[in-house]
Formats: C-alpha cells, structure tokens, sequence
C-alpha cells in the first residue's frame, strides 16, 4: 500500500506501478489534462514509464472556463 | 483586409472571449459562436477528482481545432505561480505557447502587480512563451513589457469583472500611441458602447467575459459585443470628424429656405 497526495488529498493505492495506470484508475486515462509530480512536469508521452513512490505529490490539471 | 496578427498568426475577429461564469457548457458554446471571437481564454485548474469519468471538458466543447485557445494565470499573487500553470498548460495544450499572463496584486480590486508581471514576463519570454500580458494603464510598465518581448499588451480599462469601462481613455491613448505590438483592452468592459469606445481609441482588441456572461442575455451581448468591436474599428479606420465646441454647422443648405409668410 502506498500513499500519494493528489491534488491536496491523500490517497493509497494497493500496487501500483506507474502514472498510467493511476490514471486508469481514477478514470482519468485519455482525458486532456497535465501532471505535475513533485514539482516537475511529467511529459504524456512519459505516463507509461514514470513509477510512483510513497509519498509522491501529484497535481493533475485541466482547463476550465476562465476569462 | 483589416486583419489582425498577433503572434505572426492572422485573425479576422478582434474581439477575444473569456470561457468563464457561464450557465452551462451549452451557454458557453453559444455565446461565444455568437461573438464571433477566434481566440477564447481558458483557466488552469486542479481537476475534480472525484467527477464522473463521462462528464464533459471544457475542450470537449471549444476544441483547440476550432479555436486559438489562450490559457490564462487568472489566481496567480506570484510570478512563479503564473509561470508554474503557464508551463503546465503548455504541456495541457500540447506545446502551445500562446498564453494571457496576469499576475494579481490584490484580491479585492485584482489589481495586476506589474512588478511580479514584469518578472514573469522576462522568464516566460525567454522559455519561448508567446505572451499577452494583463497590466494597469501604465504607459511606462506597458513600455516594459514590450521591450521585454510581449506579443500584446492589456491594459484594464477598469477593475476586473467591474463592468465600470472605459474610466481613462487619456492612458489608454498613450499607450497605443507608444507600442507597436498590438494593444487590447482587458477588462472592465460593461456593455457594447465600452468596447467602440476603446477601439475607436485605436486599441487593436477587446477581450471580456463578465459582460457577455453575466448579461440578462449572454448570446445577445455576444452579438451586440461583435458588432460593437467591428463598429468602433471601421469608425477609429474612418476617421472621426473634429470636435468643434459652440461651432454648429448645419448639414442643409443655408440657401434657399423658405421665407416666412406675411401674416
């Protein structure tokens, strides 16, 4: 079991192995969104080779309506 | 044509829309075919964790193919935390470095601080950004950041979302009369006369969002803010007649006229 804190909140996750099939997990595989882990962008075309540690903080963004 | 660059990319429309306050997406995408605007703001938010996976984006309605999309730092009191979601969106669009930088100053009058802008300003140029910059109506920091390699200085015209408009032209004037990049006023548009008055001014554009959101009618302001910014171009290209105080002229033949009848 490890923990991460995305956006703000912590949340454990049993297994996991990289930032793709995190996002697969949240449902969020295939959205238009960008992630920050530990203060540096993680690239898209990186999802599938970047692993995950207990303690990462991620902050996955989109856009919204703004002016 | 008349057309409008900004970056070396060439637009018909020169009004630009937020994405912001609107009822729904469906309201969002209507108001804004309506205004006829090719450039839409959009925010940098943490998604909702917790949302239904088949709700839909925002970029699900406005698709980055149909529209210029130009991520803003609206939130951001520091110049790393603008230049932090900048980079972020960067990534979010793909590598698109279009952006609206503002940098606030305070929370209840959202002031910009110019100092952290400027700041912001000289990173994000030299990461390859291609700024818009939100200022005050500053013609010497408007200076700066031209030289600093803005692609388009915003003034306000008055507070943001404070529909108050335009509340000094005279800076304004200046500032258009002194930069060669195009000029846009940001924010403080009310109604459809704020937006003629500022381009027959000569700004280059208008970009707003609380006054065709937050409307009675959103899709027909939109229309009316159009119309609005075309008018007020073809007015400001025209050239208005001079101003000639307690010096009537009538437009009818002073010969002629009909003389009055014997009683």
């Amino acid at each position: 079991m490890i923990q991460l804190i995305i956006n703000g909140q912590p949340r454990h996750f049993d297994n996991l192995l990289n930032l793709q099939q995190l996002l697969e997990q949240m449902s969020l595989q295939n959205k238009r969104l960008a992630v920050e882990r530990n203060g540096e962008i993680v690239p898209r075309s990186q999802f599938t080779e970047q692993p995950l540690f207990d303690g990462d903080r991620l902050e996955i963004v989109v856009a919204v309506g703004g002016g | 044509m008349d057309d409008f660059i900004i970056a070396g990319k060439r637009y018909s429309s020169r009004l630009l829309v937020g994405t912001g306050k609107y009822k729904d997406f469906n309201e969002t995408r209507t108001a804004i075919e309506a205004s006829g605007a090719q450039i839409i703001t959009v925010a940098i938010r943490r998604t909702n964790i917790g949302q239904s996976p088949s709700e839909p984006n925002l970029l699900d309605i406005l698709p980055p193919t149909q529209y210029t999309l130009l991520p803003n730092t609206a939130g951001c009191y520091t110049a790393d935390e603008a230049i932090r979601t900048l980079r972020l969106a960067r990534e979010l669009l793909d590598g698109h470095s279009l952006v609206k930088l503002e940098v606030l100053g305070d929370a209840k009058t959202l002031f910009p601080n110019v100092v952290e802008t400027i700041r912001a300003a000289e990173i994000l140029v030299k990461e390859n950004f291609q700024v818009m910059v939100y200022t005050s109506d500053d013609p010497i920091v408007a200076k700066q950041l031209e030289e600093i390699g803005c692609v388009a200085i915003m003034p306000l015209a008055s507070l943001i979302g404070s529909g108050m408009g335009i509340l000094n032209p005279w800076n304004l004037q200046i500032i258009i009369d002194n930069t060669q990049v195009p000029v846009l006023v940001d924010a403080g548009v009310g109604t459809a006369s704020d937006a003629a008055i500022a381009m027959e001014l000569g700004c280059d554009g208008i970009l707003t969002n609380t006054a065709i959101a937050c409307a009675q009618n959103p899709i027909l302001m939109a229309q009316a803010m159009r119309k609005a910014v075309e008018a007020g171009r073809e007015a400001y290209l025209a050239g208005r007649m001079a101003k000639k105080l307690y010096s009537a002229s009538p437009s009818s033949p002073a010969e002629g006229i009909l003389p009055a009848q014997a009683k």
